[in-house]
């Protein structure tokens, strides 16, 4: 089936079969290969990418179901040369060690922050709930998103005035 | 964990639909797909097609009224905690719905979807299974309005005939001053519960119980009412001895599966402490 949507600020087609999820059609049918799969059925969170505007699990979701959609994956998130405020707080905290999750907590931070800028720890926690890391404990990470708040809280300012 | 070949609909009327599930009883409905991914992924699900909801119009909105609260099949996690006219409306369901899944999950995953899906541990069967609510269909034969209560017949398994969408949830008015509390212990926050509790009962002037609800998940094999300990609530007012009570007849009248997560005599146990923590809140402040 032809489907079109929106990747990263730019149109994209492709064909694909109905029962490829949308994860594999990122990574093997465009070859952004950023969203990680980790275990493919809705428990790890590491193939979380954001569909218009809100963080989802690109493995239970099909591809035929993102026609129309906005989608924006860890590609995404920053220009080639230059880390985003959230990427920074990551490298500042050793919020990674393998990185195998880190596509996953990024976008998911990304969308929180995006809707939520004055997110607290606890919200934090409860919204990365869903994605598995195994290496850092978690603690940095929530301390690296906490730290990146004060970014999002600017470009909501900036976006309010005309 | 590649889902086996189907077809793909997204038709825009609920029609249309219709037409085509009932010309294919191998299809199977999808809307936010959350439960229905995983069951194609491991292949325990391999239907001949699938027909998205996601363009019907009309089965998104939350209705409060004087006769309660309606759901629309397509309103998702993440609306229902939104709604900040719930949270009044009916707090049981606000509260219960906050345990469920993930924040990924809770953008995509629908009320239709968990009602179909029918896990025996899932808030929401609990909630209206607990609130005697009534789930409305419409298929082939036309529509169709179930008690909660006879909707689910087992794990996974519902009255729903395969033509069949769920369009409402749709639960009896909740008053303002009516006591409740939502209990549930998971291992892990967003996790499938363990055992959950949902209860709720009114008061008559000097105090004593009166239209008590007492709900379970994860420890039966569907949700459902604890009628013995209902009847033992009823007419009582609410002390230290009674809460003791119904949570010991809790962990009798239920009949828990063993899995590796927990054998039947911890789940029994969990239901008593759940009850007896349920009890207490509601008893001391009116919400959980």
């Amino acid at each position: 089936m032809r489907v079109t949507f929106q990747l990263n600020g730019e149109p994209v087609e492709v064909d694909v079969e109905p029962r490829l999820h949308l994860a594999d059609c990122l990574r093997e049918v465009l070859g952004l290969t950023g969203t990680h799969l980790g275990c493919e059925h809705g428990v790890c969170g590491a193939c979380t990418v954001i569909v218009d505007g809100e963080a989802v699990r690109s493995c239970l979701m099909l591809a035929v179901q993102a026609e129309g959609s906005t989608v924006v994956t860890v590609e995404g998130l920053s220009t080639e040369d230059a880390l985003t405020p959230l990427q920074t707080a990551f490298r500042k905290h050793h919020a990674l060690q393998c990185g195998f999750c880190t596509p996953g907590m990024l976008t998911t931070a990304h969308a929180l922050l995006t809707e939520e800028p004055d997110a607290d720890a606890e919200r934090i926690r409860a919204a990365l709930s869903g994605n598995l890391c195994r290496c850092t404990g978690y603690i940095p990470i929530v301390e690296a998103v906490l730290e990146a708040r004060d970014a999002y809280r600017n470009t909501e300012q900036r976006t309010d005035k005309p | 964990m590649k889902p086996a070949p189907f077809e793909y609909r997204a038709p825009g009327t609920l029609g249309e639909a219709i037409e085509l599930l009932a010309a294919d009883p191998e299809a199977a409905v999808i809307a936010g797909g959350q439960s229905l991914m995983p069951l194609l992924a491991f292949r325990l699900a391999a239907p001949s097609m699938l027909v998205d909801l996601r363009r019907v119009r009309g089965l998104g909105e939350i209705a409060i009224g004087d006769s309660g609260v309606r759901l629309g099949a397509r309103v998702r996690w993440r609306d229902i905690e939104e709604d900040q006219l719930l949270a009044i409306a009916h707090p049981l369901l606000r509260e219960a719905i906050a345990h469920v899944a993930h924040y990924q999950i809770r953008n995509r995953g629908t009320v239709g979807g968990s009602l179909a899906h029918a896990d025996p541990a899932a808030e929401l069967p609990g909630i209206a299974v607990t609130c005697d609510a009534e789930i409305a269909l419409v298929g082939a034969a036309g529509e169709r309005c179930v008690p909660a209560a006879e909707f689910f017949t087992g794990p996974l398994s519902t009255v729903r005939q395969p033509d069949e969408i769920i369009t409402e949830l749709r639960l009896p008015f909740w008053p303002r001053d009516r006591r409740w509390a939502f209990r549930e212990f998971a291992q892990r926050q967003g996790d499938f519960a363990l055992a959950g509790v949902a209860l709720f009962y009114d008061e008559d002037r000097r105090g004593r119980v009166r239209n008590p609800h007492v709900g379970v998940i994860g420890a039966c094999n569907r949700p459902q009412r604890l009628p013995e300990v209902e009847s033992l609530l009823s007419g009582h007012a609410i002390d230290d001895g009674l809460i003791r009570e119904a949570a010991a007849a809790a962990a009798q009248a239920v009949d828990p599966p063993e899995d590796l997560h927990a054998g039947a005599a911890y789940r029994r146990a969990l239901v008593a402490t759940l009850v007896e923590r349920g009890l207490r809140a509601a008893s001391q402040n009116g919400e959980a």
